[in-house]
C-alpha cells in the first residue's frame, strides 16, 4: 500500500461533488424561478453552518452562540451600506476582517473552557451582542432594524431585483469560493491537527502541539466564515434585525448541522437545504407545527442516525455496494 | 550529562505527601524502571516530570536544561515523548492520520493550513514506516477504535516515538494486554531505539527484569532504594514491600 495515495483519495473531489455543484447552479434558475429567494437564503444559511462545522464538527468547540458573528457580519455590511457605500464585495470583505477580529478576541475566552461551560459563555456572549444590536439604535435601527441599506450592482453590472437571480448567483458564488477554502483547511496538516485535539487533546498536548493557538486559529477562521454569510444576508435582504445574532439564529444552525451530520462539511449544506426548504413548506400552512415537527425529527435523527442524514447516507451507500 | 534528571522533587495535595524528595538521574539510553506499589506515587512522578503538574519545590532537568517552568507541550518540542497507562488515542482517525499528525506537529507542519496533507508526502512516509517498524502497517488505515486492544497498546508507543524523542516515558505498557499479545509488544520495546533514554513504570515483572538495567522502588513518593536489577531482586525490604508482599496489582 502506497500511503500516500490513501491520504491523496481521502481528499479527492468525487464526482458526486460536481455533480452536486452543477445541479445547485443550474436546478434553482431552470425549473424553481419563483423560489430564489429562498434558494439565495439557503445558500447564505449553508455557509454559515459551515462556519459552525469547522469549529464544532473538526475542532469539537460547541457552541450556543455562533451567530454573534453572523449578526456582527450582517450589522458591519449593512451599516457601511446605510452609510454610504454600498458595494457587495468590499462589504463581504470588511465584514471577514472585522469578525475575525471579535472572533480572534473571544477566542481567547474560549478555548479556555469547555463542555457546560463553553456553551454557557457562546450563550452569553450572543446574548450579550444581541442586547447591544438594541440598544446601539443610532448605529443599528435598534429592535426595528437597519434600514436604508441600498446593495449596488454585484460588479457594477448585476443588479439586484426583487426576483432574486443576481441574489442567488451571488450567494451561490460566495458559498462555493469558501467552500473550497474550508475543503482545503481541513484536509491540510491543520485540519488533521484540529481532528485530532477533539479526538484526544491530552494526547495532542503529549505530541507537542499548542491545542489553545490551533483551536484558537480555526475559531477565528470560522467567525469570519460566520460574518460573511451574515454580510450576504444583509446584503440581499437589504434589512438587519437583532434576530440575525439571537439565539434562536445560533440554535437552528446547530440542528441543520446535526441533522446533517457534523465533520463533512457537505452534511452542513444537507442540513441547510433540508431544514429551509422543509420550513418553507411546511410553515406555508403549518406555521406553528413547525417545531413539532423539527423537534420529532432532530430526536428521530439523533437516536438513529448519530452521523446526521448524510452519514446515514454514506452508511447506506457502503452497505449497498458490499450486498 | 544526564538525559533526564528530576532534584529534590516535592509535591503534596494537602496533607497528602505524593512526591517526597524524589531526586533521580538518567545517563543517555538509560533502561530504567520505576516500580512499587499502588499509591506509590509513579504516575505521579510521570506527571511531574511531563508538566502535567506543577512540584511544590525541586527542578526537572532535560539534557541539562531546567525545564520545569515549561508547559508540557513545549517540554515535549524539546524532546519528551510520553505514552499513557489508559489508551489515550484518537478513536477516529487511523494509526497513519495519528502518526502523521504527530510527525507535522514536530516538524512545525501542523500550522500549514492552506496546503493539502497529501503534499507533505515525507511525513506520510515516515509515519507508515514507523507504524511498520511496530506492526501495525497492515491496521494503518483501519480506524483506531477497530483495532485490538494490544494494537493500540502498540499505536501508543509509535505515536510517542513519532515526535522523536530523546526521553521516553512508558507508563504501563504492557498493561492489559493478553498473553497472546504480549510477545509483539515486548519485542517492540526490546527494539526501541539505543539512543533514546527510557523510564518506564510496570507491573510486569517480566518486562522489568528483561529490559531495565536499573530500578528505584518508590513507596509513597518516596524512593526506598535505587540500583540494578539483581541487588533490587535480591533486597529484604524490597521483597518485604513489594515483590513477597501479598497484593502488587
Amino acid at each position: 500500500m502506497d500511503p500516500k495515495s490513501w491520504i491523496r483519495a481521502k481528499a479527492r473531489i468525487s464526482p458526486y461533488e460536481a455533480i452536486f455543484w452543477i445541479a445547485a447552479a443550474v436546478i434553482p434558475f431552470v425549473f424553481f424561478e419563483n423560489y430564489l429567494s429562498l434558494a439565495a437564503s439557503v445558500a447564505v444559511t449553508a455557509l454559515f453552518c459551515i462556519s459552525l462545522d469547522m469549529i464544532l464538527g473538526y475542532a469539537g468547540i460547541i457552541s450556543l452562540g455562533h451567530a454573534a458573528f453572523f449578526g456582527i457580519g450582517a450589522y458591519t455590511a449593512g451599516i457601511l451600506s446605510a452609510r454610504g457605500w454600498g458595494e457587495p464585495i468590499s462589504g463581504l470583505l470588511l465584514a471577514a476582517a472585522v469578525t475575525a477580529a471579535v472572533g480572534y478576541i473571544v477566542s481567547f475566552m474560549i478555548v479556555r473552557v469547555q463542555h457546560l461551560a463553553l456553551l454557557m459563555i457562546t450563550l452569553g456572549l450572543s446574548f450579550l451582542l444581541a442586547e447591544l444590536a438594541i440598544s446601539f439604535d443610532q448605529f443599528t435601527g435598534g429592535s426595528d432594524g437597519l434600514q436604508g441599506i441600498d446593495t449596488w450592482k454585484l460588479l457594477g453590472i448585476w443588479k439586484f431585483s426583487l426576483w432574486g437571480h443576481t441574489a442567488y448567483a451571488y450567494a451561490l458564488a460566495t458559498l462555493f469560493v469558501l467552500f473550497l477554502l474550508a475543503r482545503r483547511i481541513v484536509h491540510s496538516p491543520f485540519g488533521l491537527t484540529l481532528e485530532a485535539i477533539r479526538e484526544n487533546p491530552v494526547r495532542t498536548t503529549a505530541l507537542g502541539a499548542p491545542n489553545h493557538a490551533h483551536l484558537r486559529k480555526i475559531f477565528t477562521i470560522a467567525a469570519a466564515f460566520a460574518g460573511v454569510a451574515g454580510a450576504l444576508l444583509a446584503q440581499i435582504s437589504e434589512t438587519v434585525s437583532p434576530e440575525a445574532l439571537g439565539f434562536q439564529r445560533s440554535a437552528e444552525i446547530a440542528v441543520m448541522l446535526i441533522l446533517g451530520g457534523t465533520g463533512r462539511l457537505y452534511g452542513a449544506i444537507l442540513g441547510a437545504i433540508i431544514f429551509m426548504i422543509a420550513r418553507d413548506q411546511i410553515s406555508g400552512f403549518y406555521l406553528q407545527y413547525w417545531y413539532f415537527w423539527i423537534g420529532l425529527i432532530l430526536i428521530l435523527v439523533v437516536l438513529f442516525l448519530p452521523r446526521g442524514i448524510l452519514g446515514g447516507l454514506e452508511r447506506l451507500a457502503r452497505l449497498g455496494r458490499r450486498a | 550529562m544526564n538525559s533526564l534528571e528530576t532534584r529534590n522533587l516535592n509535591k503534596a495535595f494537602g496533607k497528602l505527601v505524593v512526591a517526597d524528595n524524589v531526586s533521580l538521574a538518567l545517563p543517555q539510553g538509560a533502561r530504567h524502571a520505576l516500580i512499587g506499589p499502588n499509591g506509590a506515587g509513579k504516575t505521579t512522578l510521570i506527571n511531574l516530570i511531563t508538566g502535567a503538574l506543577r512540584p511544590d519545590t525541586g527542578s526537572v532537568q532535560l539534557n541539562g536544561e531546567d525545564i520545569t517552568s515549561l508547559l508540557p507541550d513545549a517540554r515535549v518540542k524539546r524532546g519528551l515523548g510520553r505514552t499513557f497507562q489508559i489508551n489515550t488515542l484518537f478513536p477516529q482517525l487511523t494509526p497513519l492520520e495519528s502518526a502523521t499528525m504527530a510527525i507535522c506537529e514536530r516538524d512545525a507542519l501542523s500550522g500549514h493550513w492552506l496546503s493539502p496533507l497529501a503534499k507533505h508526502g515525507a511525513a506520510i512516509d515516515e509515519a507508515y514506516d514507523l507504524l511498520g517498524r511496530v506492526g501495525l502497517a497492515d491496521a494503518a488505515t483501519k480506524p483506531t477504535r477497530d483495532l485490538a486492544y494490544g494494537q493500540q497498546r502498540l499505536l501508543e508507543i509509535a505515536l510517542a516515538l513519532a515526535s522523536s524523542p530523546k526521553v521516553l516515558l512508558l507508563d504501563e505498557p504492557a498493561a492489559g494486554v493478553p498473553k497472546s499479545e504480549s510477545a509483539a509488544l515486548f519485542e517492540v520495546i526490546a527494539g526501541l531505539p539505543e539512543d533514546i533514554s527510557v523510564l518506564f513504570i510496570e507491573h510486569d515483572m517480566n518486562l522489568v527484569f528483561s529490559f531495565a538495567t536499573s530500578i528505584t522502588v518508590l513507596v509513597q513518593g518516596a524512593i526506598l532504594t535505587e540500583g540494578p536489577p539483581d541487588q533490587i531482586a535480591h533486597d529484604p525490604q524490597v521483597r518485604e514491600i513489594y515483590l513477597g508482599g501479598a497484593h502488587h496489582g
